[in-house]
């Protein structure tokens, strides 16, 4: 069984709002002091991988990041986390991929590493928050697909049971593989943390480097279909009325009178 | 002519209110560019789902009746609904924010090569090109897309687009699409289901709703947040930071990435207001922010606000409310 993982390298989300600029030249996030790191959702389908690996020994985890060099961060995270291998791949002029790009060269990876049985990535990433990788891999690798997923676990026959959200709860499916599972948030998929004998260990590890020749993509099939014609910072409307009082019971009693005057309540 | 198509999901034969949203934002801009809006009603009972959704602005539908769509499965929805899209050939394709604008509206516009938008919020036309605008970066941006190829899908987020109503003296054709489900499309086996409830009224339709965070400290205060929401009939909503911390379970996290509501009342309790959080809130009505961080963004989105520690507040709130409620 050989799980691949896609990871994503991000602006750092945690950054406050008020700090949050765009350069208008470009379209772009000014990035400012703020670091990059890895998604959070690639963090919690990393955690899934890990767990099903423990529970299945034989199981192959190999991490793919599409990013340049400085991408290495997070695979080496991922290295320091013991997935089996990682695969960082990246071309001049990748700077806007487009999610149909981005599924066309997960879904050569794939092909390349020997195929994958299990493809898990974040329900989305906390940058273009697109949603749109997992499902589309799954077409490339004619895999079923789950999105919403919390954990995975080995079923019958070539098959995994997947527990999903759904309608306020959770369903648990069962599915062939291969598969595309998407993976959201929950407390039993937080990212653990790496030992430090491990991270020593992972920074001389392998990091795999693939261009798009050696994937064979033609930069032509890449070209994205959509135009961001502008990225802007709302404006938050900032016209709260602030209810005084000199205790927290005249507050609140300021509280409840303003909520009945507008009839709210 | 172009043709606006639109994914009309049949629940016990009703549309579904993702339909009902998509129906009408498709209604609104095939009128500014003058489309056609095409209704592709995939279920299992869609008789009168197909008439609701001329009615409801279609001009015309395409449905695809099949028992085995009772219930949807991501795999059974995807083929039957390239088939209507086929037998339709839209230039634009239209969903709401249900599980199939997640899964299945990807997978069709790779499918067909469209240039595929999420979480649309906004929809506007500029020279024959539709505008989409859609929030990034957990809601500190918003980004304006056109497509850059001669089809598209956009999925719409839930609760954005302003349901369409039905005309009963609207009228259209009804074209049957013949559908089976093709070997090797199998549908995901449940083997069990969980339901979790919130004290009786779902989060996401719930009218009035308390949410806490991160500056609640812990699990204990949300008891008390669970007593204020049940005098105001509402439900408990909390943060990403405080589901994730263990606090309180994940179904009750309010935001992009949990649930997307659009109460009357939104009271936020030791919420600082993260973007993420703000962009699952941008529905609401009146938004009451209960905060001793006087710079707490959270201020900049309320409608009313306490500048305190939520402990010396929500005693004497509850009493108030419960005082102004029994009269």
């Amino acid at each position: 069984m050989q799980i691949l993982v896609g990871i994503k390298q991000i602006l750092d989300p945690e950054i406050p709002a008020s700090e949050f600029k765009v350069d208008p030249a470009t379209n772009k996030p000014v990035p400012g002091r703020a670091k990059f790191v890895m998604d959070s959702y690639s963090e919690y389908a990393l955690e899934v991988a890990l767990q099903f690996k423990e529970k299945n020994p034989g199981t192959k985890i190999v991490a793919v990041c599409v990013g340049d060099k400085p991408a290495d961060e997070v695979l080496r995270k991922a290295l320091a986390l013991q997935v089996d291998e990682v695969v960082r791949v990246w071309e001049d002029g990748w700077d806007d991929l487009d999610a149909h790009a981005l599924a066309q060269i997960l879904g050569r990876v794939a092909e390349r590493i020997g195929g994958a049985d299990l493809a898990l990535v974040g329900r989305q990433s906390g940058d273009a928050e697109r949603g749109l990788v997992g499902p589309m891999l799954a077409e490339e690798l004619k895999a079923a697909c789950i999105t919403l997923a919390t954990r995975v676990e080995a079923g019958g026959d070539n098959q995994i049971t997947v527990r999903r959200e759904a309608g306020g709860g959770f369903v648990k499916v069962e599915i062939r593989l291969p598969a595309v599972v998407t993976v959201t948030n929950d407390d039993s998929n937080v990212l653990r943390l790496p030992k430090v004998k491990d991270i020593m260990m992972a920074s001389r590890k392998p990091i795999t480097v693939l261009r798009a020749a050696d994937l064979g993509l033609d930069p032509g099939a890449l070209a994205p279909r959509l135009r961001l014609r502008s990225l802007f910072v709302p404006e938050l409307a900032g016209d709260c009325e602030l209810v005084e009082g000199e205790s927290g019971s005249e507050q609140a009693a300021g509280l409840a009178r303003r909520l009945r005057e507008l009839k709210v309540v | 002519m172009a043709t606006i198509a639109v994914y009309c999901r049949v629940d016990s034969g009703s549309l579904s209110r993702a339909a009902l949203e998509a129906l009408g934002a498709g209604r609104r801009l095939a009128d500014k560019r003058g489309d056609r809006v095409v209704a592709l009603v995939v279920g299992a009972d869609v008789t009168g789902a197909a008439a609701t959704a001329v009615q409801c602005g279609a001009d015309a539908a395409y449905v695809v009746e099949n028992p085995i769509l009772a219930e949807y499965d991501g795999e059974l929805c995807l083929s039957a609904l390239r088939t209507a899209v086929d037998a339709a050939a839209p230039d634009v394709l239209l969903f709401g924010g249900d599980l199939a604008g997640r899964e299945v509206a990807p997978r069709v516009g790779y499918q067909i090569g469209a240039a595929v938008v999420t979480e649309a919020v906004d929809l506007q036309v500029d020279g024959g090109d539709v505008v989409i605008t859609r929030p990034v970066y957990g809601g500190k941006a918003m980004a304006v897309y056109s497509a850059a190829s001669p089809k598209q899908v956009i999925v719409l987020r839930a609760k954005t687009q302003e349901p369409a109503a039905p005309d009963a003296g609207r009228s259209g054709e009804v074209h049957k699409v013949d559908w089976d489900a093709p070997a090797g499309v199998v549908a995901a086996k449940i083997v069990e289901r969980i339901q979790e409830t919130l004290g009786g009224v779902k989060l996401s339709d719930a009218r009035v709703i308390v949410a806490g965070g991160r500056g609640l400290g812990g699990p204990e205060p949300f008891r008390e947040l669970e007593e204020l929401a049940q005098l105001l009939g509402g439900a408990v909503g909390a943060t990403r930071a405080a589901c994730d911390a263990g606090w309180v379970p994940p179904h009750m996290q309010v935001g992009q990435t949990g649930a997307i509501v659009a109460p009357d009342l939104y009271i936020a309790i030791g919420i600082s207001g993260a973007s993420q959080h703000l962009a699952g809130i941008t529905g609401a009505k009146t938004v009451v922010a209960i905060n001793k961080d006087p710079e707490a963004p959270i201020f900049r989105r309320a409608t009313l606000g306490v500048v305190a520690d939520y402990k010396a507040v929500l005693p004497a709130l509850k009493q108030e409310l419960a005082a102004l409620l029994s009269r």
